[in-house]
């Protein structure tokens, strides 16, 4: 069976780009538009990785990454976040967080899909 | 070396245009199959992600929009049609001129947007352009230095919460295997007493050794998420650029090992090995070191001495390219040996020497293998001129209205890559004519009774030493009259001559013979048959042509395999040798005086019952001296008619290997070119159809 994967990310051509590339690589994908809607889809789906952007209204990724971890069901699942170059303090602030990794925009589908590879296996 | 780069991605790439466009045309007769779907999506996928790797920006970003368009095709959400097809046929043309203009001037930026504009017209949606052409992630430094192959030792502590971050270390571990060879030592000392176990923690550590030619960076990007919360530590530990003799046996010992590792100290190794035994067996025993750290400094010492090894072998590569001019100078260098070898097989012949002539014999069969096999190495299948026709024919179709299948058949069949070369005008012309001249329009077949498709069938096979390559179409066929008319009105033939049917269709490969009603752009051109008939006979190959009125045309041409070697037929003339084409030779009779004087001055023969003319090459190149008593005719089939040529003596087979005679001899008539004898004297070899052509020439 195919591995879930959620986007995150309120910027559609981004959820639209990163959720094309997954679904070419052979993953199934879960989009979600804030750190809210994340969240509520995340308590009833269960996915195997969380891609999220950091700035995103409602909720941000930060926040998802914290309550995201608070869920039994992604307690130990990769959390990729998207980060540009000049968020480095934020980047620390995401690991602190738990997030796994990170993926700096902009970016190629190649390079996302080779650390969806690395965290996912 | 960015050039080198370059160069083969474009080879690749035309390769990839060569295969979309065959698959474009398959997908044009079978719209569902998603793997052709599939596969034009790979190819333009390629294209565009290697293009932007080597700098063909502007290929990259053409490409990429006609593989948003095949993405929905995809993905089921585009369905593949006529308009679909013909753009992404016109796209693909673009690309190649892009890749052909790569070096020189560029494409005009504004080509492709007109087909961009109607994909995404077809696509029905507005394809959103990329807002800004994503960048490689900064690059730091200067450009690495070219990283060698080496053999590192890698120690991964994990921290103890690192399962909680969402990393599984195995993954890591699994992306160092794809790295290169690598062994991997688990350190599970550190595991507490079950009751002090805490599920989420890692307590493992593991020691890797990695051989690998991707460099240390390539190791630490493997880390880059954890490097921070772990202790990652990387050593070069043995360099395997340069190799030494004798050194695939000594790596460091045990002791150094551990001691480097500093899994133990210096006291302790010296201790141990005043001891005179086995040092891990002994290190163990008296526990300064653990026998998993042991186990794992045997692993390296194993590794290092295993790569070491394997690296005195030699890397066989499954499949390389070679420049063409190299066979071509082993193809001359065989042919060379050939005939050193025939010398040898008669020097061993004359002397009678029972060793000697041993010898020769071995060396002649191995000549033989050599010589096949570096022929071989030259032959290519004529498939991928098959699949170039294809298109042709689509396209002139198209143009003439016409409904026309192509179907193939043979394309695995093997030629000499510069046979195939120079065939591929020849037959474009004739396949050209095919469509032009032999399918009729729709409504004329259907009046016909004939199905509205026409169909040319293009078939290659092997026979003897030779390809026969057939293009057969279900058109109207030859109009045997108009032909006759022609030849007539042209003076080629005389109003009321006999021509046979196999003759008058031979006419039409006469110079300035056509009979198309109206010049149109795909034939008629004025270069006609004729043409093709030449190209044909300086491959040393043939054509005819059969046809049924109404029914269709076959025209068949049969070429040499190779042009460097061939099968012929030694005869003499007084002092002199000739080689005639074996091929072309039927059977040998006698000429007496007798039927020389019973002819009454006619060159004629009498071979079982029919009359053969002949051509007698003594008269012909003014050799002088005697006519023998008893002359030889070699009868042979030139042009589809049996012609026969005098010689004083007919020696027998022989393998000939074909030299050019140099620029000033190159006009000559009725000679093709020369061969060195076994005794190292030149014979010539006859060009038959020249030598039939001049002598009806002369005819009164």
């Amino acid at each position: 069976m195919a591995k879930v994967i959620m986007t995150a990310d309120d910027s559609a051509s981004v959820r639209q780009m990163v959720s094309f590339t997954l679904k070419q690589g052979g993953y199934d994908v879960v989009e979600a538009v804030d750190g809210k809607d994340a969240l509520q889809k995340l308590s009833t789906t269960k996915v195997d990785m969380l891609i999220t952007d950091l700035n995103m209204p409602n909720l941000d990724g930060i926040g998802l990454i914290k309550g995201a971890r608070a869920l039994a069901s992604c307690k130990f699942i990769p959390i990729v976040m998207l980060t540009t170059e000049s968020q480095d303090g934020r980047k620390q602030e995401g690991k602190a967080a738990g997030a796994t990794g990170w993926i700096v925009k902009p970016f190629k589908p190649e390079q996302l899909m080779a650390v969806v590879k690395k965290v996912l296996g | 070396m960015i050039d080198v780069h370059r160069q083969a991605f474009k080879e690749e790439a035309y390769e990839l245009l060569a295969e979309l466009e065959s698959s474009l045309l398959e997908l044009e007769e079978t719209p569902e199959d998603m793997d052709l779907i599939s596969r034009v999506f790979r190819a333009m996928h390629t294209i565009k992600g290697s293009g932007s790797m080597f700098g063909f920006d502007d290929v990259a970003r053409f490409t990429h929009e006609v593989e948003t368009i095949f993405d929905l095709v995809r993905n089921g959400k585009l369905a593949v049609s006529k308009r679909l097809i013909n753009l992404t046929l016109d796209a693909r043309d673009l690309i190649k001129s892009m890749l052909d203009a790569a070096d020189g001037e560029p494409v005009d930026p504004s080509a492709g947007s007109g087909i961009v504009a109607s994909l995404r017209e077809l696509s029905g949606q507005v394809v959103q352009a990329p807002a800004e052409e994503a960048k490689p992630a900064k690059e730091e430094g200067a450009p690495f230095p070219a990283a060698k192959h080496a053999t590192y030792r890698i120690r991964f502590i994990p921290a103890r919460e690192i399962f909680s971050a969402g990393v599984n270390p195995l993954n890591l571990l699994a992306e160092l295997k794809t790295l290169g060879t690598c062994n991997v030592i688990a350190h599970t000392a550190g595991f507490p007493q079950l009751y002090e176990l805490e599920a989420e923690s890692c307590y493992v550590y593991w020691d890797v050794i990695l051989t690998t030619d991707q460099g240390e960076n390539a190791i630490r990007d493997v880390f880059i998420f954890v490097e921070d919360d772990c202790e990652i530590r990387i050593e070069r530990i043995a360099e395997h650029d340069k190799f030494q003799e004798g050194e695939a046996n000594e790596y460091k010992k045990l002791g150094e090992i551990l001691l480097e590792r500093g899994d133990i100290t210096l006291e302790e190794m010296q201790q141990v090995l005043s001891q005179q035994q086995r040092f891990g067996t002994l290190a163990v025993a008296r526990g300064v070191v653990s026998q998993t750290k042991v186990i794992s400094a045997l692993v390296e010492q194993k590794q290092v001495k295993d790569v070491r090894a394997e690296k005195q072998q030699a890397e066989a590569a499954s499949s390389i390219r070679v420049p063409a001019e190299r066979l071509d100078l082993l193809v001359n260098l065989v042919g060379e040996l050939v005939t050193v070898q025939a010398r040898l097989s008669q020097t061993a012949s004359v002397r009678g020497d029972a060793d000697l002539t041993a010898i020769a014999e071995e060396v002649e069969r191995l000549t033989a293998e050599l010589r096949d096999s570096a022929l071989g190495i030259r032959m290519l299948p004529i498939g991928s001129t098959f699949s170039k026709f294809k298109r042709l024919v689509r396209d002139l179709s198209a143009e003439l209205g016409k409904e026309i299948e192509m179907t193939t058949e043979g394309a695995e069949t093997e030629l000499d890559k510069t046979v195939i070369e120079r065939l591929n005008d020849p037959l474009v012309h004739l396949i050209r004519n095919s469509i032009d001249h032999g399918i009729e329009l729709p409504e004329l077949r259907v009046a016909c009774g004939k199905p509205r498709h026409g169909t040319v069938h293009l078939a290659a096979v092997h026979s003897g030493a030779s390809v026969l390559i057939t293009i057969a179409d279900d058109g109207a066929g030859l109009d045997q009259e108009a032909i006759r008319a022609k030849a007539v009105e042209r003076g080629l033939i005389a109003p009321n001559a006999e021509v046979s049917q196999k003759e008058l269709f031979g006419l039409i490969m006469a110079p300035g013979f056509s009979t198309a009603k109206k010049v149109s752009s795909v034939s008629g051109r004025g270069v006609g048959m004729d043409v093709v008939k030449k190209a044909i006979e300086l491959l040393r190959g043939s054509i005819e042509i059969d046809s049924v009125r109404g029914k269709g045309t076959t025209m068949t041409v049969r070429i040499p395999l190779t042009l460097a070697i061939i099968e012929s037929l030694l005869v003499r003339i007084g002092a002199d040798a000739f080689i005639l084409p074996l091929a072309l030779v039927d059977e040998c009779v006698e000429l007496t005086r007798e039927d020389v004087a019973g002819a009454h001055g006619r060159n004629l023969v009498r071979v079982r019952e029919r009359l053969v003319p002949y051509i007698p090459l003594r008269e012909r190149f003014e050799i002088k001296g005697e006519r023998p008593e008893i002359e030889q005719v070699v009868i042979t089939e030139v042009n589809g008619q049996r012609v026969g040529f005098v010689v004083d003596q007919v020696v027998g087979e022989h393998q000939t290997v074909i030299k050019s005679l140099g620029r000033a001899y190159r006009g000559v008539q009725g000679i093709s070119g020369a061969t060195i004898l076994g005794d190292g004297a030149v014979a010539l070899i006859l060009d038959l159809p020249q030598l039939v052509l001049a002598a009806e020439a002369e005819e009164p």
